[in-house]
């Protein structure tokens, strides 16, 4: 990028003459009102300065950094040609004060804000400046636009950022191929070339117009913000007093297409000045979207149109873009690369559509996301923007036919994860038939049956943009997050957890400690007042107390929930459920305060005595229950000795009484032939087998 | 097994105030058995089955509740019985509880007992028993024991409130354990010992339906209660102890409500088994 040759001299000698005039009255002038010196700046500080430059006015002065040869030159004649020339050394170097000369430590970087604080204070709320904190290597410093030793005042037409200058100094980081512009997210393009051939970059490089519009002109030179930062000068509320500060104004030539008293009454409605002059293209032509749009239409509107590389349709709906989200936004402004100077302007893009460069902030989540991961690496099933929300039909998720309606969610989602698709065939970990379980969740329940369209979807907990797996930190549904997220909706229940002993925060414990979804499961989420649940979280505090869990299965309570009934108290029937505390402190349930008043739930008119019954006793343990423990011993013995004695007693018998029962046979079988041949049978006589005829 | 033809008289060993009480022992103390056991093997598959064919826990426990009241009033029915025995039969205490046909364990019993061993053993003849064997004696008090101990800590679990009023809440555990064990106890001994002492005998087997006709052969007391039928021959009163048999029809239906409550036993012993040796925890 060259730059611009300086408008033609017709007269050259009369040229020079007035700019000699003008110079000399200027450096006068630019003298007389240096501002005042600071302490340093005094008669000694050439002769401190000379100190200074007995080193550091040699040429070949270099000094290593990070293994990098560095000149530490101080050109003399520059920098007392400088705004800073009447300066001494130390006034900037101030550490270098006290110390042996020559100074051993390199020195530690200029602070600027000594004296021009506001400008410092405005670089580090900037873009820049924030990049500088991060530590970004490539974030500019005072320094990189503004030079150390030479700088020149900044209407001194060889000032670094000198109107002239402006566009060079910023784009040596902002043009096509640098690190900044190829790293960072920057959402034009072709930033300068578009700035040069613009109106006002022909103003100032072909025609040296000093006044018109720099890249300073309308982003500022230090209070640097990204457009959706609403303190930002070319935010979308705040476009139109940048760009009125030069075109004050504007309103009077553009009656036709606004209302006037629109400007003063309701100018957050007014289109932005660069929906119609794109930024860095603008041009004298008299824009309107519409021309624009027809312009893509003359081919894009015919439905056989096809992409001559793979064949895919390139049409575009009018129809669809009408009604969609978008149906306000120019083809131009989401296919950024269009060149206007060429016949056919789409020929210069190279990408595709950036959503992000409007959709910032979730374009970021995006690129964490693991959707956003998987595109980055290029992966064939990735899902970019346009897998969930469409491309010129796009609608808002408010809008009933959008798939990203509430009730469209799940089988959105389900495109891809449910069992047997893309997503679920790759996926490692313990759920399974996600989209099936869910719509049988109360969740799912609520929002497929009963239609409400707050109840949770995929996205609720997962987040839309930046879904991330379970075993990421940064995850919605990691467990250290499960509580906010569930909590988002669930409220009231996330503040009783959050004071609970199961809460991280609260129990101050190295264990592993339950969420939301260690209870609840995380998509078979069911009714608390169901009876299969009520019985089955049982089991699940029983994972982590398993031996208190045991115990309770002993007791009566326990023994009729086995049973499958869900009348008797449960875990959390006593020790409450999301506001469980350990027995010892106050605020829990079972406290001494407290006990008497949850046994009176159930038990009307239970005493402290009462409840005094040990609601986990176990027979199996002596040192903590001796009376149980001797008493179940105790019986146990009398039945073993009952049944030793009793056993043996029977075992003793049972030879004599199939001797009894032979015998008893014979008898009757002999009475019976006896009978059978004197057929006479007489009652009184003793002889007891004879009734024994069976 | 016919006992006899039916012109044939048989003795009357059992009242009939002393069979319908047999027979609501037996209703209850299955009823008190199927219900409790429920829930004390709540772990086995079995209990949850028959506990919802029972109608649920707490239908479980108001049948479990109506059959200890049954069997506290046949208890109650047993004692108003022996004050009115004692005034018709025997005049005074002494005659009741020291006589020869009295349910009291004695010197005799003791006797007997050793005599049985021997004779298990093969050393001397089957003893000469009377009204009452020593083995008989000892379900009947095994009887009285149980429905104290059970019974009086039944009614602490069934009114708890009342009861920590005097005692502490760890006694309604204590009594838990009591009355479950007591009960296993009861139930292990009526249907193994008591089943077999008095039905499964060899030379008794399948069954002895005395208990619910109230008679049997004059052979076999002849037999059995060698004693007691030389005592009533002795005192000339063995003709007033005769009655006509029932009919075969009655003997049927008796048999069928013998025979369901030996096989809902039976079941109940396998269950216990099964949950004590398989299904422990």
């Amino acid at each position: 990028m060259a730059p611009a040759a300086p408008a033609p001299v017709k007269t050259g000698k009369r040229v020079t003459m007035f700019l000699g005039l003008f110079i000399a009255l200027w450096w006068t002038l630019t003298q007389a009102a240096s501002p005042v010196p600071p302490p340093g700046a005094t008669n000694t500080a050439s002769e401190q300065n000379e100190t200074c430059l007995a080193c550091h006015g040699d040429k070949g002065m270099t000094t290593e950094r990070a293994g990098r040869k560095v000149s530490r030159f101080v050109d003399a004649k520059k920098f007392s040609a400088s705004i800073h020339g009447s300066f001494s050394c130390t006034a900037c170097h101030a550490d270098v004060e006290g110390k042996d000369l020559p100074h051993d430590a390199p020195l530690a970087p200029v602070n600027c804000g000594t004296c021009h604080a506001g400008e410092q204070e405005q670089h580090a709320r900037s873009l820049h400046g924030r990049a500088v904190a991060r530590g970004d290597p490539l974030a500019p410093r005072c320094v990189d636009c503004h030079g150390n030793h030479e700088i020149l005042p900044v209407k001194n037409p060889r000032s670094a950022v000198a109107p002239l200058q402006v566009p060079f100094v910023c784009g040596r980081c902002h043009r096509e191929g640098t690190p900044v512009q190829r790293n960072r997210p920057i959402h034009q393009d072709n930033i300068l070339e578009n700035y040069s051939e613009s109106i006002h970059g022909e103003g100032l490089l072909k025609k040296g117009l000093v006044v018109t519009a720099t890249c300073a002109s309308c982003h500022t030179a230090h209070l640097i913000l990204p457009h959706t930062d609403p303190a930002s000068s070319i935010a979308r509320r705040n476009i139109a007093a940048t760009c009125t500060r030069c075109h004050a104004q504007i309103e009077a030539v553009h009656r036709k297409t606004i209302k006037g008293a629109l400007w003063e009454k309701e100018a957050n409605v007014l289109p932005a000045c660069v929906d119609c002059h794109q930024p860095h293209k603008i041009r004298k032509v008299y824009y309107t979207q519409g021309m624009a749009d027809a312009d893509c239409l003359r081919c894009h509107a015919n439905e056989q149109l096809k992409r001559s590389r793979d064949g895919q349709s390139l049409y575009v709906g009018t129809g669809e873009l009408a009604k969609s989200r978008h149906a306000k936004v120019a083809c131009s402004q989401c296919h950024s690369e269009v060149n206007a100077s060429h016949v056919r302007p789409c020929e210069t893009i190279t990408r595709p559509v950036d959503c992000s460069s409007c959709h910032d902030e979730i374009g970021q989540q995006y690129v964490k996301s693991t959707h956003g991961q998987l595109l980055g690496r290029k992966d064939p099933n990735a899902p970019s923007c346009v897998e969930c929300h469409a491309t010129h039909g796009v609608l808002g998720k408010q809008d009933p036919q959008s798939p990203t309606f509430a009730t469209n969610i799940p089988l959105l989602c389900a495109r891809c994860h449910r069992e047997g698709q893309k997503a679920a065939m790759r996926y490692t970990g313990r759920q399974h038939e996600i989209i099936e379980h869910y719509t049988e969740s109360i969740h799912g329940k609520g929002l497929l049956k009963s239609g409400l369209t707050v109840t949770a979807t995929c996205t609720s907990c997962h987040t839309a943009h930046g879904v991330l797996p379970r075993s990421n930190p940064e995850s919605s549904v990691n467990a250290n997050n499960v509580p906010a997220t569930c909590g988002r909706c669930h409220h009231g229940i996330q503040e009783q957890f959050d004071n609970s002993i199961h809460a991280k925060r609260a129990a101050k414990s190295g264990k592993e400690l339950p969420v939301c979804s260690d209870c609840h499961t995380a998509h078979s989420i069911r009714r608390a007042d169901e009876a299969s649940f009520k019985l089955e979280i049982m089991d699940r505090c029983g994972r982590c107390h398993q031996e208190i869990a045991k115990t309770y299965f002993e007791t009566y309570h326990g023994k009729v929930s086995r049973l499958g009934y869900t009348k008797t108290a449960k875990c959390y029937d006593c020790h409450g459920a999301h506001d469980v505390q350990a027995v010892t402190d106050p605020r829990s349930h079972l406290s001494r305060a407290n006990v008497v008043a949850t046994c009176q739930k159930c038990h009307a008119g239970a005493t402290r005595r009462f409840a005094g019954y040990l609601t986990h006793a176990t027979h199996h343990d002596p040192r903590k229950y001796p009376l149980l423990f001797f008493t179940f011993w105790g019986m146990t013995a009398l039945l073993v000795g009952t049944f030793v004695v009793s056993g043996i007693h029977t075992l003793l018998w049972l030879p004599r009484a199939f001797q009894m029962r032979r015998e008893l046979r014979a008898e009757a079988e002999k009475a019976a032939r006896s009978r059978a041949e004197t057929a006479v049978a007489p009652p009184a006589t003793p002889a007891p087998e004879e009734n024994k005829n069976a | 097994m016919p006992e006899g033809g039916p012109e044939e008289r048989q003795f009357v060993r059992f009242t009939r105030l002393h069979r319908v009480m047999h027979a609501g022992m037996i209703i209850s103390f299955l009823c008190l058995a199927l219900t409790g056991l429920t829930l004390k093997f709540s772990y086995t598959g079995w209990a949850v089955v028959l506990s919802h064919l029972l109608g649920g826990f707490e239908t479980a426990g108001y049948i479990h509740r109506a059959a200890a009241v049954v069997m506290l009033a046949i208890f109650v029915m047993h004692l108003v019985d022996l004050f009115r025995l004692k005034r018709r039969e025997y005049g005074t205490w002494r005659a009741l509880l020291l006589g020869p046909n009295s349910m009291l364990p004695n010197r005799r019993d003791v006797a007997e007992f050793a005599a049985t061993l021997k004779w298990f053993v093969g050393q001397g003849p089957r003893p000469a028993y009377g009204r009452w064997t020593y083995w008989e004696k000892f379900d009947y008090f095994a009887v009285f024991w149980g429905i104290a101990i059970i019974g009086s800590t039944g009614l602490t679990l069934w009114f708890p409130m009342f009861f920590t009023r005097l005692l502490p809440g760890w006694f309604i555990n204590v009594a838990t354990i009591i009355h479950s064990d007591e009960a296993l106890l009861a139930t292990g001994f009526i249907f193994t010992v008591h089943f077999f002492n008095t039905h499964l005998r060899p030379e008794k087997f399948p069954m002895d339906i005395t208990i619910f006709t109230g008679r049997m052969p004059l052979e076999e007391l002849k037999r059995d209660k060698p004693r007691e039928y030389e005592a009533l021959v002795a005192s000339g009163k063995l003709g007033e102890k005769l009655d006509q048999p029932y009919p075969p029809i009655v003997i049927k239906t008796i048999r069928a409500f013998a025979w369901a409550a030996l096989a809902v036993g039976f079941s109940i012993v396998l269950w216990i088994l099964y949950a004590m040796l398989f299904a422990y925890r």
